[in-house]
């Protein structure tokens, strides 16, 4: 087995540790953070396409709203998700 | 010092790798861009340079080539055709201008999304999506899934999701046994595919695949429960943990469409027999072109690399070879064409525009794009447009004409600062 490099982040508080190499999307799911944020009526919602046409999987990393799944980890992220039903900027 | 590049090419899938270096080969400098984190496109995503096969070796010979520079994390949110093209560009460092003589578009394909009630739950995802997803770290062991819509790639993906320890539950697919049957039969007369066909099979032992089979609804509460299928007159409900579902893919020309290249009737960018596009000095390759595979991606970006740069001696062989991609392309197409008795209905309720939540019932009786969005939102969210846009164009006839810059969504910082300009080395 090669050796793996591993980032440490941290999802809604909680310290987590990931492969590097892996987006932070796949950090929040395998974590089992469902819903990834509230849409404008409030409805909960996850990813959709994977490639960063969406929009849906966007969170707070390091205080910047972004595509989680064009986002690969990082040692130190902060990730918040956006669960607020309003319109975030 | 000239800050203009000989070439940019425009994703870094199969067709850009290969048109990249085909140009560099041919003494241009040039600038590779993608938007993913690292280049492959979606195919070839997480694969390594130097691994063995194809895309090892292409990877690894774009970042050995002296020509060549690659961007990743990089996407255009803005390009204006001229004597010399521009591109407005983010990145992590910010917004760029880069300058070019030539462009090369291989900017791939996106999934089309088709609603059905409960498609916005958490669990339904595309089926390209899902194997992205699960590309990029997703754990998917033990998970049960549903593959549902249409296309070969939806093979390919519950293949690919079992191999990773998914448990597939179905394959359904919406064309009928005849059609699937003359694929099968066209794509292993093409050299090498008859030896992925059969891999394909033996890695979906099993598990059911279902044609005629139409998507009625997913179920759950915030979370996706189970999805229910049509077969025939039956319906079928199974649990699962994720719908894949995509009905096939849409060629991405929103870049092309920004330098005001034609699109032909079924919205691919249009290109000569040199994969030149209808403004001078640019070029497409790829998926952007038509849907057709890795193997005509390949061959064109070779040929929009050897065109861009006047290397017409290599081309050859490149009309016979491209006939036989045209032929693959044009029975892939007959053969899942979308059937509108086996497509997802939406009720009045269904969520047509995600991000600005406007459903079936609010967009029904609009005759056209821009109305809609105007007194609806649609298509005004995040996405502006990206999902919502080609549905509209499936639902109810219109034309999207939502393309406008920026292509991307921009941090306010971005917007404020000076964007600086990015030339050759």
């Amino acid at each position: 087995m090669p050796e793996q490099t591993l980032a440490v982040l941290t999802l809604e508080g909680v310290r987590v540790t990931v492969p590097a190499g892996t987006t932070v999307l796949a950090a929040l799911q395998n974590a089992g953070l469902s819903p990834l944020r509230r849409s404008l009526s409030g409805e909960a919602r996850g990813a959709l396409c994977g490639m960063g046409s969406c929009s849906e999987c966007r969170a707070v990393v390091d205080s910047q709203t972004v595509r989680t799944c064009l986002t690969p980890v990082r040692d130190g992220q902060n990730v918040r998700r956006l669960m607020e039903v309003n319109r975030e900027s | 010092m000239n800050p203009e590049w000989d070439a940019i090419v425009v994703g870094a899938g199969p067709a850009g790798l290969m048109a990249a270096l085909t140009a560099a080969q041919g003494g241009l400098r040039v600038l590779l861009l993608d938007a993913q984190p690292t280049p492959g496109g979606q195919i070839w995503r997480g694969a390594a340079a130097g691994q063995r096969g194809a895309a090892g070796d292409l990877l690894r010979d774009v970042a050995s080539h002296p020509g060549i520079t690659v961007l990743s994390g990089a996407e255009v949110v803005a390009a204006e055709a001229g004597k010399s093209h521009i591109l407005t560009v983010t990145s992590s460092a910010g917004l760029t201008h880069i300058h070019a003589a030539r462009v090369i578009l291989a900017t791939g394909a996106t999934e089309r999304f088709l609603p059905f009630d409960g498609w916005t739950l958490p669990g339904v995802v595309g089926a390209g999506g899902l194997q992205a997803m699960s590309k990029g770290g997703l754990d998917v062991r033990g998970k049960r899934v549903v593959v549902a819509g249409s296309g070969p790639l939806l093979l390919a993906v519950a293949a690919g999701l079992r191999q990773k320890g998914a448990r597939v539950l179905a394959v359904a697919e919406q064309a009928g046994l005849p059609g699937v049957a003359a694929f099968g039969v066209a794509a292993a007369r093409l050299p090498g595919k008859a030896t992925e066909a059969l891999e394909l099979a033996a890695g979906l032992r099993g598990v059911p695949y279902w044609a005629d089979c139409a998507v009625v609804r997913a179920s759950g509460q915030d979370q996706l429960q189970s999805v229910t299928l049509r077969r025939g007159r039956r319906e079928v409900t199974l649990a699962c943990d994720y719908l894949a579902v995509g009905f096939g893919l849409m060629p991405e020309t929103r870049v092309a469409a920004l330098l005001g290249c034609s699109l032909d009737a079924q919205g691919a960018v249009e290109v000569n027999v040199w994969q030149a596009t209808s403004v001078s000095g640019i070029y497409a390759a790829g998926e952007v072109c038509g849907i057709g595979g890795v193997d005509g991606a390949l061959l064109e970006g070779f040929v929009a690399g050897c065109a861009a740069s006047g290397q017409i001696e290599r081309l050859r062989d490149a009309p016979r070879r491209a006939e036989i991609q045209r032929q693959f392309q044009s029975v892939l197409e007959r053969s899942f064409a979308l059937r509108p008795d086996r497509l997802p209905t939406p009720s009045p309720a269904t969520i047509v525009c995600r991000c600005e939540d406007v459903r079936h019932g609010q967009l029904q009786g609009f005759t056209n794009w821009t109305a809609a969005k105007l007194q609806t939102r649609c298509g005004m969210g995040a996405c502006q447009g990206r999902v919502c846009g080609p549905t509209t164009e499936t639902l109810y006839g219109w034309r999207f004409t939502g393309v406008r810059a920026p292509l991307a969504p921009l941090p306010l910082s971005q917007l404020l600062a000076q964007p600086t300009v990015l030339g050759p080395p």
